[in-house]
């Protein structure tokens, strides 16, 4: 064991390091130079479009490719050329991937007949994993006779059985419906703080990543764009692609006026206004990325500071703004052409002056509001000066 | 659903009749007293005193027992090899020579009879004289001749069978710390059992009844039957290869009535499965 080994084990080190890790396919770049550390008990999801390489990534990490370049450590021990079945990791499938042929007792115990345990001790450890995934009395039942969730939990057993202390999940909930899913994530969540293993979610459901996550990391193109808390990822976006993936926002192009010290004048010719914000304390965002947390610049460490005259851009989430009756000091107006109404809030497309449509959610607080807002009212818009955020990239 | 009309009940009896009104006959004249196959001797018949004389026939019991032994042969050998081909082309992506694989298991299904006869009968030759194996034509070089068209239909059926399940069926297997031995035997072996026993009981019945390819590679005293049967027939048709070919039908149909029990009694334990797992959901 290496001395990086025992560093790890103390607790003190990332319990999974990726370093620069490339895979390519016919030349085109699945993954591309991704470096990653992931902490021991973290629940760290992989969020990424189609073809972002979160699943390569995944597949990258059970061992079923190589990386061309790079290399990967598991518990300071480099796994790079480690065949999948003599890694201490185990996978749920996007599809289960349940042995057809085998009972549910028997998919579970597969693992085990592996590691040559005695039979005693595979029967009692299978009978618990099948008890905390309350699928105890389905134990001699084949995979066809049960429905999506059951298999759903079996897969979950036969690859925690193992006791892996790193556990690969490829879109675990993709293939339910709605409510069970919803009932799924928080069930997922339990066990995995009490066994403590730490999991690697891979989805596109942002929804589903911002629930689940201790931090995630987007995907685009190959490459981690960013890490992050999922508020630090919804709040402080560090790019217009991770802004646009993770929920909704609007994003204004501007120039930059004035740039000083202690903040930023843009000048943003579809609001037709001038914005000044001020740089606030910085709080750095993992990885060194710049953090722009609410609204202010926070100009990190070693983060070039924005010259007179670029280009940046500014995102405004649509929750973040309000809507009143015109007449408000010193405010945006527009008119509403679209209302969307989705039960707990409702989303407003307000056309301001220079034609750009604004998306604005608002709560239904009230069962009937007296002030509703109807489509072909004008109203005015106004936000807390915190809530823009600036965006370089 | 509509019931039929007269016109499709009519299609289908033509059908019937143009099906299995040739087996028929062959099968009521085997029962035929008259030496001449095709004059009724309603005075004597039924008799079955054509199957006796078959099983005094020492000629075509010793070609049935060869066309067994060769059957047996070469579909195990066939099921072996095209079992290995199918699940090297199912499962083992993109390697180098894959297309001429895959090209070259399946050209005797396309290739005619005659060509690969021949072209089997030149290489034995050849090989005879550069290493003196296998010496003369006979049973060998006919099981070897079997072998190599049978195996392309197991290829092909082995093939799309796998083809039918997710290879992460195998990966999943191989997380959960099965090397790729153990892997093979647990999960894909299971998987693609029907078809290889389809496969080979297709190889069986390919090489049973081959002729053409036979006849090539085949040399003095490796008769088989239906090479026997042919010659024969050639000299004229005697009742007693009625009495033979009925015999065949009905080990045939015996055969298929099994097979087909066999799926229907699978089939409704697999729709009750599904009731119950439908069941179980809610």
């Amino acid at each position: 064991m290496s001395a990086a080994g025992e560093a790890a084990r103390e607790g003190e080190g990332p319990y999974l390091r990726i370093e620069g890790v490339s895979k390519r396919f016919g030349g085109f770049p699945a993954v591309d130079d991704v470096s990653l550390s992931i902490g021991r008990g973290e629940v760290f999801c992989l969020l990424g479009g189609s073809g972002s390489g979160k699943t390569t990534l995944l597949r990258l990490l059970a061992g079923f490719e190589t990386p061309d370049r790079g290399k990967i450590y598991i518990d300071g021990e480099d796994v790079s050329a480690v065949p999948p079945y003599r890694r201490p990791v185990n996978m749920m499938f996007q599809s289960y991937a349940l042995f057809p042929h085998l009972s549910v007792e028997k998919n579970v115990a597969f693992g085990l007949e592996q590691e040559r345990l005695s039979r005693q001790e595979i029967r009692q450890r299978v009978g618990e994993m099948l008890e905390i995934v309350k699928m105890a009395a389905y134990g001699p039942r084949r995979p066809h006779q049960l429905s999506g969730g059951q298999r759903q939990r079996v897969a979950l057993a036969r690859a925690l059985v193992k006791r892996p202390k790193l556990l690969l999940l490829d879109e675990p909930l993709a293939a339910l419906d709605r409510k069970l899913r919803e009932h799924t994530q928080f069930e997922l969540l339990n066990i995995q703080k009490r066994l403590g293993v730490t999991f690697i979610v891979v989805t596109h459901d942002q929804q589903e990543a911002m629930t689940l996550a201790s931090r995630m990391g987007v995907m685009d193109h190959g490459r981690i764009v960013q890490v992050g808390t999922p508020s630090e990822i919804y709040e402080a976006p560090a790019t217009r692609f991770v802004a646009d993936f993770i929920g909704s926002v609007n994003l204004f192009e501007g120039r930059v006026t004035e740039a000083r010290a202690d903040g930023l004048d843009i000048h943003c010719a579809e609001i037709g206004a001038e914005m000044r914000l001020a740089c606030g304390p910085s709080s750095a965002a993992a990885d060194g990325t710049p953090a722009l947390t609410h609204g202010a610049l926070a100009l990190a460490r070693g983060v070039p500071a924005v010259a007179r005259g670029a280009t940046v851009w500014v995102a405004l989430r649509p929750e973040k703004i309000q809507l009143s009756r015109p007449g408000a000091p010193g405010s945006l107006t527009g008119i509403v052409k679209e209302i969307g109404y989705m039960g707990g809030v409702s989303t407003y497309l307000v056309e301001i002056a220079s034609g750009k449509l604004l998306r604005v959610t608002l709560p239904n607080s009230a069962r009937q509001s007296e002030h509703q807002i109807s489509r072909n009212d004008t109203v005015s818009l106004s936000w807390h000066s915190a809530s823009p955020i600036v965006l370089l990239r | 659903m509509r019931s039929p009309g007269y016109f499709s009940r009519a299609m289908l009896g033509v059908g019937l009749v143009f099906l299995y009104v040739p087996i028929l006959s062959l099968v009521v004249f085997s029962f035929n007293n008259s030496r001449l196959v095709t004059v009724w001797d309603a005075a004597h018949s039924p008799t079955l005193k054509w199957y006796a004389a078959l099983l005094a026939n020492g000629e075509i019991l010793d070609a049935a027992w060869l066309s067994i032994r060769i059957a047996l042969a070469a579909a195990t050998a066939a099921g072996v090899l095209g079992t290995l081909a199918g699940v090297a082309l199912a499962r083992h992506g993109p390697f180098r020579g894959r297309t001429l694989l895959a090209g070259m298991t399946t050209a005797p299904i396309v290739m005619p009879e005659v060509i690969t006869g021949l072209a089997l009968l030149l290489l034995f030759v050849a090989m005879e004289q550069a290493i003196g194996w296998p010496r003369g034509t006979g049973a060998v070089t006919i099981t070897l001749a079997h072998t190599t068209f049978c195996m392309a239909y197991v290829t092909v059926v082995v093939q799309s069978r796998l083809a039918g399940f997710d290879e992460s069926l195998e990966e999943a297997a191989m997380d959960l710390g099965a090397a790729p031995a153990t892997v093979f035997r647990r999960i894909t072996l299971p998987l693609i059992a029907p078809a290889i026993v389809s496969g080979w009981l297709l190889a069986f019945t390919l090489s049973w009844d081959d002729l053409v390819t036979s006849q090539f590679v085949a040399g003095p005293g490796s008769s088989t039957l239906p090479m026997v049967i042919f010659s024969k027939v050639r000299l004229g048709v005697s009742p007693d290869v009625n009495a033979l070919a009925t015999l065949m039908v009905l080990a045939v149909a015996i055969g298929i009535s099994a097979a087909a029990l066999l799926l229907r009694y699978r089939e409704r334990r697999r729709q009750r499965d599904m009731q119950l797992a439908a069941a179980g959901s809610s």
